[in-house]
């Protein structure tokens, strides 16, 4: 089974994680820029942060044979911060990096005015360096959250086809496969969905346009999420070409439309093989 | 060691394909005409250019100094040294773009100082981003960091702390610059130390380490 987790966030991760996921079949992900946990206050702070994106962790992914790309934003609940506000500033410079796949995570924390200034914004950035879009939908209120977003993606006149609206479950569904946007579930171990419920999902809605995530982050979460998904698919009698399909084809066609998806020489990396004169991999590294 | 540019184009010309060639062209002709377009040039590269080893097979060419190099760092040093600027200019144009760079090009940066160095223009102007470099984790930085610029510059101690920091990385010793004309008997105690704890762990010393260091020193009580 090979799986691209087409997002999660790997900085709270640790390297067990990392190893885990390659075991499990994990070959490539996308790691949205968030929140992550204390808020932050200004903006160089972002930029270390988006720094840390394109560089120290793809060098720490690389490591264990996964291919690391991102997707850089302002988001919706640090929108809310004027403080922060000139995050989108800076934002046009890492659109143009190589491992950035898209804009996002975008949308609506708690439905404010500066959420939606800000979310417009960067729906005309993602139109100009034409890349698609991650959008996320709020914990509360999610229906009418859903709802709102997509009616901003439409105003955008970004094509549905270049944005996936996340977070998803059985009440939000039908608002988005209407849409033409791509579907995304979070598998949690107790919030969101689990892969029972996404199975039958599967079912009732097929295969296209869904992707299927850990988004596992600093909270109560679990990287290996995708591959369990996998394994009730095959268990409810979906084939392996199904698995792929969601897993691997539909998370590749979806990013690759930023024309800088990179995908080549991971497999070739061996567990415990030195690699590119690695330091992560190194287990007991004394004092360096 | 210096890295000309010329040598450079030579090999890129043989590697890159036409359309990336006359891209790379045109990128240079744009940025001797107008350097700020070398901002929004210089994270493209990889993408017009690609990122595979600039001598091919690596292990082929173990003995050339560019056999660390990609493609991508060759495109990325020629745009360096296309820039029309000198002195004070030229050094917050290239702080810039390794402040503002991704992995690859802060490695590129690193790489392309150099042949900018050649010239005597930048001076040590460039030194805090060879700095911030050996800080970082990234192995494809540091030994970048430790290129002929950093080689050249970088003050004895900052110099014997580097080349420790790479053997501690796993970097072959082959891969950083200047240890011939650098390497002092402060160095050969420090990696005779390093070896003396090693093999204390019961853990091996890496081949290279072992063409620095004599092994009966090792037995010497300290
Ligand atoms: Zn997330």
């Amino acid at each position: 089974m090979r799986i691209f987790d087409p997002h999660i966030h790997m900085t709270s991760r640790t390297t067990d994680d990392y190893a885990a996921m390659h075991a499990a079949g994990v070959r490539a992900l996308v790691e949205p820029s968030f929140w992550v946990g204390q808020p932050r206050t200004s903006p160089e702070t972002f930029v270390d942060y988006f720094d840390g994106l394109v560089g120290w962790e793809p060098f720490r992914a690389d490591q264990f044979g996964i291919r690391h790309h991102c997707t850089i934003g302002l988001n919706p609940k640090e929108a809310n911060d004027p403080r922060c506000r000139e995050v989108l500033d800076i934002l046009p410079r890492y659109l143009a990096k190589d491992g950035v796949v898209a804009v996002g995570e975008l949308g609506y924390d708690a439905m404010t005015d500066a959420e939606e200034e800000v979310f417009t914004a960067q729906l005309d950035l993602a139109r100009e360096h034409e890349l698609p879009v991650l959008v996320h939908t709020p914990h509360r209120d999610k229906v009418a959250g859903t709802r709102r977003s997509l009616d901003v993606v439409a105003a955008s006149g970004i094509p549905p086809h270049h944005v996936v609206i996340d977070h998803l479950n059985e009440v939000t569904v039908d608002l988005v496969a209407d849409s033409g946007c791509w579907m995304g579930f979070s598998l949690y171990p107790d919030t969101k969905m689990d892969e029972d419920r996404m199975v039958t999902l599967l079912r009732e809605y097929g295969t296209e346009r869904m992707l299927i995530n850990s988004a596992a982050d600093w909270g109560k979460s679990d990287p290996l999420k995708t591959a369990r998904a996998g394994a009730a698919m095959l268990a409810a009698g979906f084939d392996h070409n199904d698995v792929d399909t969601v897993l691997w084809r539909n998370p590749v066609a979806f990013y690759e439309r930023s024309g800088k998806l990179v995908l080549d020489a991971t497999d070739t990396v061996e567990q415990g093989a030195t690699f590119a004169g690695n330091s992560v991999l190194r287990g007991a590294r004394p004092g360096s | 060691m210096t890295t000309n540019p010329a040598i450079l184009h030579l090999l890129l010309t043989s590697r890159l394909s036409v359309t990336a060639m006359n891209w790379l062209t045109t990128a240079l002709d744009r940025i001797a005409a107008d350097h700020t377009t070398i901002r929004a040039l210089f994270p493209t590269v990889g993408r017009h250019c690609g990122r595979e080893g600039l001598l091919g097979a690596p292990d082929a060419h173990e003995t050339s100094e560019l056999h660390r190099w990609s493609v991508d760092d060759a495109a990325r040093t020629l745009m360096l040294a296309a820039l029309p600027l000198s002195r004070a200019e030229l050094g917050t144009e290239v702080a810039a773009l390794y402040r503002y760079g991704d992995a690859a090009e802060k490695r590129g940066v690193l790489r392309g100082l150099g042949s900018l160095d050649s010239t005597e223009e930048l001076d040590e102007r460039a030194l805090p981003l060879v700095h911030d470099g050996l800080r970082t984790n990234d192995t494809r930085i540091i030994t970048a960091a430790m290129a002929a610029y950093g080689a050249r510059r970088l003050d004895q101690a900052a110099y014997r702390q580097g080349v420790l920091k790479c053997v501690f990385l796993g970097i072959p010793l082959s891969d950083i610059d200047g240890l011939d004309a650098r390497g002092d008997a402060e160095l050969v105690r420090m990696l005779t130390d390093y070896a003396r704890e090693r093999r204390a762990a019961g853990r091996d010393v890496p081949a290279d380490v072992w063409r620095v260091v004599d092994p009966n020193e090792l037995s010497r009580e300290t």
